[in-house]
This record gives C-alpha cells, sequence and structure tokens, in this order.
C-alpha cells in the first residue's frame, strides 16, 4: 500500500488519492583537517589511546582559555570558497550551554548569529540534469568528547580526545528532495573539501556526520510543514534508511489528521526507525552568548585573497575541463571527478599516455578493470596496487598494437603483483601480439583446411560460424594474434 | 516582574543545581529583589546603541597549528574523582 | 634589624639586595607573624615548610638582579599554583590540586619571589566582605569582627595585618579596591588586557583583572611592573608597551587634569565620605593639578549592568564544576543526579544565587530584555569615560561608599550588600585601571579610600597621581596587634 514513486526526478510519497513531497536540509558536521585543535595545541590523530590527545584546556582546568588556530580559520574559508560562498571578514564565537559528561567546559564554543561564512551553493549532477542546493552559513566549533556507555553496567566512561577538536558546520537550505539527492549532495560535500584538503570525509572515523531535518507537504504545496530533526546520522545509507522512514512516519500522521510535533529524533540503525528524543529537548535552552574569552574573529581582504588563490581547480571545472580537452562525455567526466585521488591517478595516467593517446581506453580501464579490482579488495585508489604509470603503458601496449585487449586483461592480472612493469610482463611471457600476415595467414590457411566442410556451410549462408573460425585461430595463436588481422584474413579466405 | 517557583525550578534544572521547595523560595525572594533593582535599566532607551561585545582593546590573536600539548594523561586523571586510568568515570547517563 | 614585617616591599628588597637581610630572615618573620595570626583567618593554605626550604636555596646563590629577590608572598586562592592547593574559597575545589602555574603568579616566582601561601577570599570571588568563602570568614585587622572586604579579603588583611610584604588579588567589580579601601592599604586594578588571566580560575571573563595590594604606591608599582606581561595564552591579553612603572613614578603631576564626576554624590552616601572627598580634591590641588567638574551621566546605571553581566559570564564559567573531571563530586544515582547534587552541595549560596541570575538572564525569551540590554548600557557607560577622557587625564572618587562594615551586618540583603561596588564597577565595565589608596578614617578610626581612574593602558598616570598624593595624605593605618595573644 506504501508506494514510492520514483519516475523520473520526482520522489513522491502516495497514499490513496494524496501525494506528498519531502523537504530535506541538512546539518553537515566535517571535521577540519588539522595537526592541532581549533583552540587548543593538542592532537587531533584519530584511534589514539583515550585521553592521551588531552590538554588542560580540552579538559576544562580552571583559568584555562582558549587560543584560536590560524589553519583552522583558513581551512574554513577555503571550504567557503569551494562552496561558492560569502565570506564574513567579521564573525563572533558563542558559547552554547549545557551540560554532558563528555563537555568538559558545560559549553560548546561554536559561532551562532555571525558565522564565518554566509551563503552559497553546491551543484549536484543527477541522473536527469543538475540541481542546485544553497548553502545557508558555514560555523566553526568544537566537537565534544566521546561518553562509552558499554563497558561498564554502572558507569559511564569519558575519552576526551575529541574535546575541542575543530568541526565546521555547514547547514544546507531546505532544498533537497529525496533520499538520492541527499546522498548526492553529501557525495559533493565531501569531494570538494577533499579537493581542498579541509576535511578528509572519512565517515567511519566520524570525520563527516549529519543532522538530518525532515519535513513533508501535500504535492504543489508552497508552504513548509513541521520539521523533525534526525541527529547525528553517520552514514548516507543511514541517512536515506532514516528520510525514507521519517518522511513515512510523517505522512501517515497527517493521513491519521494528527499534527506532527517539532522534535528532535534519533535513528535506530537496527530497528531502522526513528525515535523521538524529546526528554532531551526539554531541558536544552542553550544560552547562546559571545564567549568573553575570545574575540570577534577579524580577517581581512587580504588574507582571504591569498586563500582564494590557493585553491585547487574544483571538481567542476575539472569535469569541464575533461570534457572539453580529452573530449570525455559528462557521465565519464563526473565519475572521474567525483574522488580527488581518482582525479588525480586519471590524470597521472593522461600525462603518462603521452603524445599518441587512446583517451576511450584509457577511460574503460579505470572505471572498468581497476574500480572492479579496487572494490573487490575493498581498496581506495590512492592505495591502488597498480600505479597509474604502469597503467598507461598498458593502455598505450594496447593502443600500439602490441598486446591484444583480451591478453592486456592477462597481463593486469600480473600487474596487481608487484606493480610490475606490463612491457615487461609482457617479453617475459612472451605475450607479444602476433601481427605478422603471412604467419596469420598461413595458420588460417591450417584452420580451413583442417575444417572444410564447415568452410562449406559458412560459404552457403551460415554466417553464425565465422565466429568459430577465429575462435579456432585465437586458439591456434595461443590467443596473441591480432584480432584485427585475423578478421580480415579470413573474410578473404572465406569468400 | 516577579520570579515564579516554577521559573525557579526551571533555571535551577537549566544550570543543574538541586533546589528543595525551602531553597527555591529564598531564591525567589533573593532574586525578586535583584531584579526589581536590575530593572532600573528600562529606564534607558536603548534601541540605537550597539552592543559592546568586548572590553580588550585589540584583536583576536591567531596561534600556529602546532602540537604542543603531548600526552598528559596522568595530570588530566589525577585530580579527577573517579577514573580507571584510562577514562574518567561516572554514573550511567539515563536519558 | 627593627621589625622586618612592618617593613614595605621596597625596604625588605634594598635590605635584602644590600645583605641586611637574608631570604630566610624575611620568610621566617613572616611566617612567625603568621603562625600567631591564625584568628585572622587570612590563609586558606600555606605552603610554610616550602617556603623555609626557598629561602634557603635563595641565600645559598642569591639572585640580586631579581626585582622581588626572595621575597615571602602569598597569594589570593583564585590563582593556580602548581602542587599547592588551589581552592577559589570553594568546597567544590576544596581538594584540587593544578598541575600548572597562572602567568601572574609564575612572573612573580620569575622576579625571585616566594610563595607563603593561599589567601582566602569570597568564594569564586563572588562577595564584598570575604563570608561567602567555604573556609570562614576573614578578620580585617583594624578591628575584630569586622569585614575585610572582598572578594580579595584575605589578602587585604594580610598586607594590612603585615602576613605578606605585598600580594596580589583580582577585581571584577571592585574585589581589590573595595577591600584596600577597607584595610587601609593601597589596590591597584589594572587596565582589561594587562595581566594575563591564563590560570586564574574565572569569575566573569569579560571583567576579571589581576592587580596588586601593598601598603604603599611605589610597592603597587613595582608588583605591577613584574605581573603585567603579554602573554599568547590570554586571547584577551594586549600587546601594548608597559611602563617600568616603579622605575617611572614620580610625584609631579603638575598641570594633571583631574575629573570630579557629579555622580559619585549619591543619596545617603555619609558625610564623611564627601568630606574625604573634598580632602581629596585639595590634596591633588596642592600638588598642582587641576580638578574639573565632569559627568559620567550613566554611573547610577553600572550596579545593575554588573549584575546582569557578571552572572552572566560566571554561570557559564562555572559550568565546569561538574563533579567530573576534578573538585568535589556528590553521590548522585545517575550522571544527572550527580551533577544537581555536587553543585548545590559543592557551591555556596551567594554563588547558587548568581549562577541562578545569570542562567536567567541568558534563558531563552530573557537574552534581549537582560543580557543584550545589558551590554548596550554597557557600551554607554564606556561612551561616558571616552567622553570625559576627552578632558581630563584621570578622575578622582571615594573607593566606597562606606567605610567596612560588621561581619553578618549586610549577610541578608544582598542588593545592600552589592551597594558597596557602586564606585568600583563601572571601571570594570569600562575595563579601565582604578586604584585605591588610604585617605583618612572614619568616626570609628577606620580606614576610607579615594580611587582614582584612569585611562586604559595608563596605569603610570595613575600611579603616580596617587603617589604625590600619598606623600599628601600621610596615612597611618592603625593597627593594634588585637589579635595576636
Amino acid at each position: 500500500m506504501d508506494q514510492v514513486s520514483k519516475n523520473s526526478s520526482e520522489y513522491l510519497i502516495n497514499r490513496k488519492d494524496n501525494q506528498y513531497e519531502v523537504v530535506i536540509g541538512l546539518e553537515v558536521h566535517a571535521q577540519v583537517l588539522s595537526e592541532s585543535k581549533l583552540f587548543s595545541a593538542s592532537a587531533t590523530k584519530f584511534g589514539a589511546e583515550p585521553n592521551t590527545q588531552v590538554s588542560l584546556v580540552d579538559a576544562a582546568f580552571p583559568g584555562m582559555l582558549p587560543v584560536i588556530n590560524e589553519f583552522c580559520v583558513k581551512q574554513a574559508i577555503k571550504t567557503g570558497i569551494g562552496l561558492n560562498a560569502k565570506i564574513n571578514k567579521r564573525s563572533v564565537f558563542d558559547r552554547k550551554n549545557y551540560f554532558y559528561a563528555d563537555l568538559p567546559q558545560g559549553y560548546q564554543i561554536s559561532q551562532f548569529k555571525d558565522p564565518i561564512v554566509g551563503e552559497g551553493k553546491v551543484i549536484l549532477d543527477m541522473p536527469n540534469g543538475q540541481k542546485e542546493i544553497g548553502i545557508e552559513r558555514l560555523h566553526l566549533e568544537q566537537d565534544a568528547g566521546k561518553s562509552i556507555h558499554d563497558l561498564d553496567p554502572q558507569n559511564t566512561f569519558v575519552d576526551l580526545n575529541r574535546s575541542g577538536v575543530a568541526l565546521m558546520e555547514i547547514v544546507s537550505k531546505p532544498d533537497l528532495r529525496s533520499p538520492d539527492e541527499v546522498s548526492a549532495y553529501i557525495k559533493k560535500l565531501r569531494s570538494i573539501m577533499r579537493y581542498l584538503g579541509t576535511c578528509d570525509g572519512n565517515m567511519q572515523e566520524g570525520s563527516l556526520r549529519a543532522d538530518v531535518n525532515v519535513s513533508v507537504r501535500a504535492k504543489g504545496s508552497k508552504e513548509f510543514g513541521t520539521r523533525c530533526e534526525i541527529k547525528n546520522v553517520n552514514s548516507i545509507k543511514f541517512m536515506q534508511m532514516a528520510i525514507e522512514f521519517e518522511a513515512n512516519r510523517q505522512v501517515d500522521l497527517i493521513e491519521e489528521g494528527k499534527s506532527i510535533d517539532q522534535e528532535t529524533r534519533l535513528f535506530d540503525t537496527k530497528r531502522n526507525e526513528t525515535r523521538s528524543m524529546r526528554s532531551k529537548e526539554d531541558a536544552h535552552d542553550y544560552r547562546y552568548f559571545p564567549d568573553p574569552d575570545l574575540l570577534p574573529l577579524e580577517v581581512s581582504d587580504e588574507f582571504i585573497n591569498e586563500l582564494k588563490n590557493k585553491i585547487p581547480e574544483l571538481p567542476d571545472d575539472k569535469k569541464k575541463r575533461f570534457i572539453d580537452e580529452f573530449k570525455l562525455s559528462p557521465y565519464e567526466a563526473t565519475i572521474l571527478v567525483s574522488d580527488i585521488d581518482t582525479a588525480k591517478y586519471f590524470e597521472e595516467v593522461v600525462a603518462k599516455m603521452g603524445k599518441k593517446k587512446d583517451m576511450k581506453l584509457a577511460v574503460n580501464w579505470i572505471t572498468g578493470e581497476l574500480f572492479s579490482v579496487l572494490n573487490n579488495k575493498n581498496l581506495e585508489i590512492s592505495q591502488s596496487p597498480v600505479s597509474a604509470k604502469n597503467l598507461a603503458i598498458l593502455v598505450n601496449l594496447i593502443k600500439n598494437g602490441t598486446i591484444s585487449g583480451k591478453i592486456a586483461k592477462t597481463v593486469f592480472e600480473l600487474m596487481l603483483n608487484g606493480d610490475k612493469d606490463p612491457q615487461i610482463i609482457v617479453e617475459e611471457k612472451g605475450l607479444k601480439q602476433q601481427s605478422d600476415p603471412k604467419a596469420i595467414e598461413a595458420l588460417i590457411d591450417k584452420i580451413i583446411n583442417d575444417n572444410r566442410e564447415k568452410a562449406i556451410e559458412y560459404k552457403q549462408g551460415k554466417e553464425k560460424l565465422f565466429g568459430f573460425f577465429v575462435g579456432q585461430a585465437m586458439k591456434a595463436s595461443g590467443g596473441k594474434a591480432n584480432p584485427q588481422l585475423i578478421n580480415e584474413i579470413l573474410k578473404k579466405k572465406l569468400q | 516582574m516577579s520570579i515564579d517557583l516554577k521559573t525557579i525550578k526551571h533555571i535551577s534544572k537549566l544550570s543543574r543545581i538541586s533546589v528543595d521547595e525551602k531553597k527555591a523560595e529564598k531564591l525567589a525572594d533573593d532574586l525578586n529583589s535583584i531584579f526589581d533593582f536590575i530593572e532600573k535599566l528600562n529606564e534607558l532607551k536603548t534601541d540605537k546603541v550597539e552592543p559592546l561585545t568586548s572590553i580588550a582593546e585589540t584583536t583576536l590573536k591567531l596561534r600556529p597549528d602546532d602540537i604542543k600539548s603531548k600526552n598528559i594523561r596522568e595530570q588530566i586523571i589525577k585530580n579527577s574523582p573517579q577514573d580507571n586510568e584510562d577514562y574518567f568515570v561516572v554514573p550511567k547517563v539515563i536519558e | 634589624m627593627s621589625d622586618i614585617t612592618k617593613q614595605s616591599l621596597t625596604e625588605l628588597v634594598d635590605n635584602i639586595k644590600n645583605k641586611k637581610l637574608s631570604s630566610l630572615d624575611v620568610t621566617k618573620a613572616f611566617i612567625e607573624r603568621s603562625e600567631k595570626s591564625k584568628e585572622l583567618n587570612v590563609y586558606i593554605t600555606n605552603d610554610f615548610t616550602s617556603a623555609l626550604d626557598k629561602a634557603k636555596k635563595f641565600d645559598q646563590k642569591p639572585n640580586l638582579n631579581l626585582k622581588l629577590p626572595g621575597i615571602p608572598m602569598a597569594v589570593k586562592d583564585l590563582f593556580c599554583t602548581k602542587d599547592v592547593k588551589t581552592t577559589a574559597g570553594s568546597k567544590i575545589l576544596n581538594n584540587f590540586v593544578p598541575t600548572y602555574e597562572s602567568t601572574v603568579t609564575e612572573n612573580i616566582w620569575n622576579e625571585g619571589a616566594i610563595l607563603l601561601g593561599k589567601l582566602n577570599c569570597d568564594e569564586f570571588a563572588m562577595g564584598s566582605s570575604n563570608e561567602t568563602s567555604f573556609f570562614g570568614n576573614v578578620q580585617n585587622p583594624i578591628d575584630k569582627d569586622l569585614v575585610p572586604g572582598g572578594s580579595s579579603g584575605g589578602s587585604a588583611s594580610a598586607v594590612a595585618g603585615q602576613l605578606t610584604p605585598i600580594t596580589i588579588g583580582t577585581d571584577t567589580g571592585g574585589s581589590i579596591r573595595q577591600p584596600a579601601s577597607f584595610t587601609g592599604t593601597v589596590g591597584l586594578k589594572p587596565t582589561y588586557g594587562s595581566c594575563s588571566r591564563y590560570g586564574i580560575v574565572a569569575f566573569a571573563s569579560s571583567l576579571d583583572q589581576a592587580g596588586p595590594m601593598a601598603q604603599n604606591v611605589k610597592d603597587c608599582a613595582l608588583l605591577q611592573e613584574v605581573i603585567s606581561t603579554y602573554d599568547s595564552k590570554d586571547s584577551t591579553s594586549v600587546d601594548f608597551k608597559r611602563n617600568q612603572y616603579s622605575k617611572e613614578l614620580t610625584n609631579n603631576i603638575n598641570g594633571k587634569k583631574i575629573g570630579i564626576p557629579k555622580e559619585y554624590r549619591v543619596d545617603g552616601m555619609p558625610k564623611e565620605i564627601e568630606d574625604l572627598w573634598q580632602k581629596g580634591i585639595q590634596y591633588v590641588k596642592d600638588c598642582g593639578a587641576e580638578t574639573i567638574d565632569i559627568s559620567l551621566p550613566h554611573t547610577s546605571y553600572a550596579l545593575p549592568t554588573y549584575y546582569i553581566v557578571a552572572p552572566a559570564e560566571a554561570s557559564s564559567n562555572l559550568a565546569r564544576y561538574d563533579g567530573v573531571k576534578y573538585g568535589f563530586r556528590a553521590k548522585g544515582e545517575n550522571l544527572i543526579d550527580m551533577y544537581e547534587k555536587t553543585r548545590s552541595e559543592g557551591f555556596g549560596a551567594e554563588v547558587q544565587r548568581r549562577i541562578m541570575i545569570g542562567t536567567y538572564v541568558l534563558s531563552s525569551g530573557y537574552y534581549d530584555a537582560y543580557y543584550l540590554k545589558a551590554q548596550k548600557v554597557r557600551k554607554l557607560i564606556k561612551n561616558d569615560f571616552d567622553e570625559a577622557y576627552k578632558k581630563v587625564d584621570a578622575i578622582l572618587t571615594p573607593s566606597t561608599p562606606s567605610s567596612a562594615f560588621k561581619i553578618g551586618e549586610k549577610t541578608n540583603d544582598p542588593v545592600s550588600m552589592y551597594l558597596n561596588d557602586i564606585f568600583t564597577v563601572p571601571v570594570n565595565l569600562a575595563g579601565l585601571p582604578g586604584i585605591s589608596i588610604p585617605a583618612g578614617h572614619d568616626s570609628k578610626g577606620y580606614p576610607l579610600g579615594l580611587q582614582i581612574i584612569g585611562k586604559a593602558f595608563d596605569e603610570q598616570n595613575i600611579l603616580n597621581i596617587a603617589y604625590a598624593i600619598e606623600e599628601k595624605i600621610d596615612f597611618k593605618n592603625k593597627i593594634t596587634d588585637w589579635w595576636i595573644k
């Protein structure tokens, strides 16, 4: 009965006669890539022993004061530039007051009224075209520590290693309309930040997580519905599941004539449902006020321009260039630019292929053979067992006819072991393509002679048999014969 | 204006200070007399005044991104009411 | 050598430098007198054994180029001192031993001084009589059962009672100047940003400043020279060119223009205070300065503003005392129960009161009406001073609207207690330097102080004015040693 129509662009929830649209806004928390914390000089490395990366400031000892990390400020501004956003020359740090075991100060230093980055936008490549998603703001804030509830039946353990690590909170406008758009949006943000080197985007390690605001409304309505905020979801899959569940829950309430409470909810990944956290909501009145231990953060035009000049080519520009310069299809370009390491790999392959390059072939090898190997072995492209240089050589060997595409696959298998130079493999294993027409002619003559009956059948019109002859010839050459030559000679001989 | 017991209960909850009836009544009295005195500010029209956000006559200085604090877990944990050498230990969190 | 503890800091430094006294002689003398003065209850923690060791060590290899060579000194228990218990006068920090040192005390030890111990104060510096301390009332050496003022009450009594040659306090709304006035001593609150706040238990971050408390202006200038440094660990520390305050000290204030603000003449102010003020005006004139009547129109709004800003900041600054990382923890069934009991049992009544006020003025729906309003009025108060300083170099006022009162006299009326700070609070709100110097006695023989307020970073000027009129006043503190049996 519950149906979700996914025709072309629209994601709608259908009930009897009614269709509902889902409105989604995200607050993404991205950990800033930096050596030390936002307001203290302790390390930010993931996975350290508990409480070994905690300074007196991070543990909020009496009399300890925050001093801001310049690099984190630059990272936030760079990200703002990457999001085509307005950089605010004056921003203010506020205290967000609440009590929790892993919040040592009893407040989080964040930015409330005056964030460092204002409105911006990102472009999503959806199957049915591009979509622009508005960015409301980006602000800097401190992360909290970690409470561990499952190591002891009576007690909670507190690890403050994360306490004080810099986060960027990126708030989108309520422009997202489907789980797929949410997925594309997160991937795009992640991609931009990885290009900029401002966040590693590692969701397993919690470097990227999001609060998801969901509301529904009748299709065509301009008013927003009452929204619920699903807190701290740490994978794209869970975000999508949470949105599906939550949107359907809200629609059901409306259908039953009930109202939706604006509230904070939690996504239970085991039961695949969202649950109210209302008990927590009641106690929350964050009492924001400007942190008197800090002054307003002021940055000059010069400071911003210097960062602007150092912004690398970002995915959208790179995609455009790949299409223009390398004549890739938009689809191919999108795949290759989506991750900075893939783009780097591809560009290195292109560079190493030299003047006579076959771009199509290179793209196919990367997105085909290489991706499937990485996928099977669960590796990032930066950990690829085959270097860009050797892949470029392999592609060139195919392109100049030294080996066939089929042999290339064999060679590629052998390359996986120790990133061996394909030329050496071809040499050692004697895999060079047989391209001497005379030798192939002799070979084919023998095959036709051995299969005279089939040759007659072919000539009488059983054209399917052509493939049989090709296979025999290939087999006889040990797979090394140039398939194009085989085709040509066979056709001639079987006329 | 008057601060009632309900308000006292609310702010005591926000500030995580337990307050019994007797204490709440005393606090309500004290706060009311203090706020009577504070209300004097309403005599002033301040619509066009920029609030003072910082009194320090300087600009915010930025520090380089260097790690200076090493592992000082022992120092960090030393004063804690309860720990297990690795973690701070607190009574179970009940939501 | 005549009674060592009666000597000023400057005299002691000279005598040590001239090898007439050793650090051990001096340290021993102050320890002995302190031991005999337990009734004053100035110490929360003494560090006498360690002080004697340090004095001996100093004498073995004395570095006489230092500014405070081998000088023993007790400090307010709001400064974190490495390996010495630091309580802020609170039960909630009753067992807290810092592993670090505040910048201000670090500066002092770097110039050769030796820690005697930690001095009593109002809990988290919230109070005007030292009666909010978890460690009991402090006696004013002037008279039995007289408050020493607060919050730096232990510091003021220790200097007045000659238990330390000099000391440091902190001043958020008058906590150095008011007790100095009540005990016949000199107290300087420097410009906001002059002394680092690193390692000082915070009360209200935008108002707190550490400063010297001394027997005379020259000693005060010397200590200010030591403690005022730029500190990159405090984002509100200001990097300005600091004077050599004691070396540059002069009694020549000829031609200086001194403002007399009419708004400091408040209803119900005792005639003795008015008379003292008039005397002060005459003294500065006698010194060749000119007095000019000025107006600081928003003066009467300062105290209400202060009682929004300071509690608001305090409510947040004191959130870290939650029984998790350090300090007192009450037993609780769960985390929230533990928090509520810890903070209810760990904080005293006045601190709880201020946390509640602060929480209220910041809470949803009240922020604009209170906190934002106060920040705007604070701006108006600062503008008043900016205007005045276009015409004058400094401002002269009484330090307090009355002399010291009896212990228990005002404890049941918070507002009348708060009114003590009526002349000192505007200075903190505007971030300016202010000094209180003893200028006379009331009919009961209790000391009264005059306050000189300066332009931002113009400590040298107010020290000079204070130095000039100090000579004219020739104040003698009436200390009878009544507490020594």
